[in-house]
């Protein structure tokens, strides 16, 4: 009988998806996305994308697969914006690293500290998308807005919390 | 001796191999995070351009292409069955109040007709001015109907998909509207989608004209999602509740669209001394189900239109018709002739249709006949004021 010993956190913790989970998961998230605002417009400010990345980095542990996920997801966002490519995809590529390299420290199983992740890493991305803009596009018209910025940490905290849930069942242990 | 300096350079080779593979994590986010960066620098020093078969050009990044077709699709769907349950709840089910509604709209209809003849007779002295001035104004021509069917996703960039494209006859530029009003210009085309960019996103402009004062701005799209003209100065006669029209400066815009209405007028601490003149929409921007998008423009007025105009003038003369036969058979209505001070006009004297002046009760040197004639006048004598006369 096969006998399964871990010898490192890293070991324990890291899951791997089924390619069709790792390619449709993010893709449903982007769809409901861009079509859920459309019925309810003032459900445009979650960011069901950005889940997506902090689930997905986590899980996996790999801060290069983490930023890969983030790119690639920010920059099918940009695609669907009037921003150019790149805006979306720097500040979620930098937030998929930063998510995985959190992940060997945190217990993401937890309810709490998913919560907490989630709603750092919010205001971590409105912070770095209004550097992007500002700094690196040099719109000198972008503000940021603190309450409706903390306000969208805090929905998509309640959001994330059962769509983490929800994608936990498509965990393949490596 | 000899093997020195390639034992230095296996050396070498190998610190920067475990270099690399000792920081290979963030080596690889500043590489991904740098070639995005470049790219940003691209695409913002020139925009990639894409010839279409027949000549014209259009912004669409292959890329972007290959994304909205990915997504349009779903986009499609899920809108399908949305308006399919939305019709049969609004046309089979949710009936109630309909009569009444009914009736309400035949009596609207019944008053705009009504107004429409009023307005019949200063749309034709307009267009004669106009002619006269040899003015060309931009009459909306053609225009396609497209249904909205996603959005962006994100409230960073207002932007909405349509389900009409090139192939349809849409070009980025053209102005989009709904019958309450204009609300934002085609962006990016593909063949069978486009992407609307409304009127509150921060990369949009158009020219504007304030309604009552003719002052002319610069609509834009601010951060927070309202609509802001700020590039005129503080002035009283600029009130809330004016109505605020395209100017059709932009090219864009056919003018005299309506654009909405003065929110609030305050100072713009960034920009003094300019105002920061909130513009509420006509049309609800968050919630646009079917827009117009104006595909062309012509001087004169459509057939369409050319038709109605004559409806209202003859619909105008009629009423002007009804309205003398009934002030004929209206006794009181008519001018009573026993206390009319003029004199009934004749064709040989024109001037005896001027009132008589009523007799005054203290003369002075403001009361007719008093002042001398101009031609009895010295240039810099004093007039003599009847007060002093002996």
């Amino acid at each position: 009988m096969a006998e399964h010993s871990y010898t490192s956190r890293r070991e324990l913790d890291q899951y791997a998806f089924h390619p069709a989970v790792t390619v449709l998961a993010p893709l449903l998230c982007i769809l409901l996305q861009v079509v859920l605002p459309k019925v309810f417009p003032r459900l445009a400010i979650f960011d069901l994308p950005l889940i997506a990345v902090i689930f997905f980095a986590v899980a996996r542990r790999s801060p290069i697969a983490g930023t890969i996920t983030g790119t690639l997801i920010g920059l099918f966002q940009d695609g669907l914006t009037n921003h150019p490519f790149g805006v979306f995809g720097i500040a979620k590529g930098i937030i998929g690293y930063i998510a995985a390299s959190i992940g060997f420290a945190v217990d993401v199983e937890n309810p709490i500290n998913r919560a907490v992740l989630n709603f750092a890493f919010s205001l971590v991305q409105s912070v770095l998308l209004f550097l992007i803009t500002r700094y690196l596009l040099a719109d000198a018209t972008v503000k940021l807005l603190p309450v409706h910025e903390l306000l969208r940490a805090a929905i998509n905290t309640a959001v994330a919390l059962p769509l983490f849930f929800l994608l936990d069942r498509f965990k393949l242990r490596e | 001796m000899v093997f020195a300096p390639l034992a230095g350079c296996a050396f070498v080779c190998l610190s920067m191999d475990s270099f690399f593979t000792r920081f290979r994590n963030p080596l690889t986010l500043i590489a991904i995070v740098l070639v995005q960066v470049l790219a940003l620098a691209i695409q913002v020093q020139k925009p990639v351009t894409t010839a279409t078969p027949n000549g014209e050009s259009h912004k669409v990044t292959l890329l972007r292409h290959w994304m909205l077709a990915v997504v349009t699709p779903f986009e499609k769907l899920a809108h399908g069955v949305s308006s399919g349950v939305r019709h049969g709840w609004n046309n089979y089910i949710d009936l109630r109040h309909e009569r009444e509604q009914d009736e309400q709209l035949r009596d609207e209809i019944a008053r705009l007709r009504t107004e429409q003849a009023q307005f019949a007779e200063d749309a034709r002295e307009g267009r004669r001015l106009q002619a006269l001035l040899a003015f060309k104004q931009q009459y909306v021509a053609t225009t396609v109907a497209a249904q909205v069917i996603g959005t962006s996703g994100t409230d960073r960039s207002r932007i909405l998909t349509l389900d009409k494209g090139y192939d349809d006859g849409l070009r980025p530029e053209q102005a989009v509207m709904t019958p309450d009003g204009v609300v934002g210009k085609l962006r990016d085309v593909s063949a069978h989608t486009a992407q609307l960019l409304l009127l509150n996103d921060v990369s949009f402009g158009a020219g504007v004209v304030l309604a009552s004062t003719r002052i002319r701005g610069i609509l834009r799209g601010a951060s927070n999602g309202t609509i802001q003209i700020n590039n005129l100065t503080a002035d009283s006669r600029i009130k809330p509740g004016e109505q605020v029209l395209t100017s059709g400066g932009d090219m864009v815009f056919p003018r005299g669209l309506t654009v909405g209405v003065i929110e609030s007028i305050a100072p713009d601490p960034q920009h003094q001394p300019y105002t920061a003149i909130v513009v509420k929409p006509a049309a609800n921007l968050s919630r646009l189900e079917e827009v117009l998008v104006i595909t062309g423009t012509q001087t004169t007025l459509p057939d369409a239109a050319q038709g109605d105009a004559a409806q209202a003038e003859a619909t105008a003369e009629t009423n002007k018709r009804a309205a003398d036969l009934v002030a004929e058979k209206l006794p009181g209505l008519k001018p009573d002739e026993k206390k009319d001070d003029t004199v009934p006009a004749t064709e040989a004297d024109p001037k005896a249709t001027l009132p008589k002046p009523k007799p005054v009760v203290h003369q002075d040197k403001y009361s007719p006949g008093a002042a001398p004639p101009a031609t009895s006048l010295q240039p810099g004598a004093q007039a003599a004021s009847p007060e002093a006369k002996p």
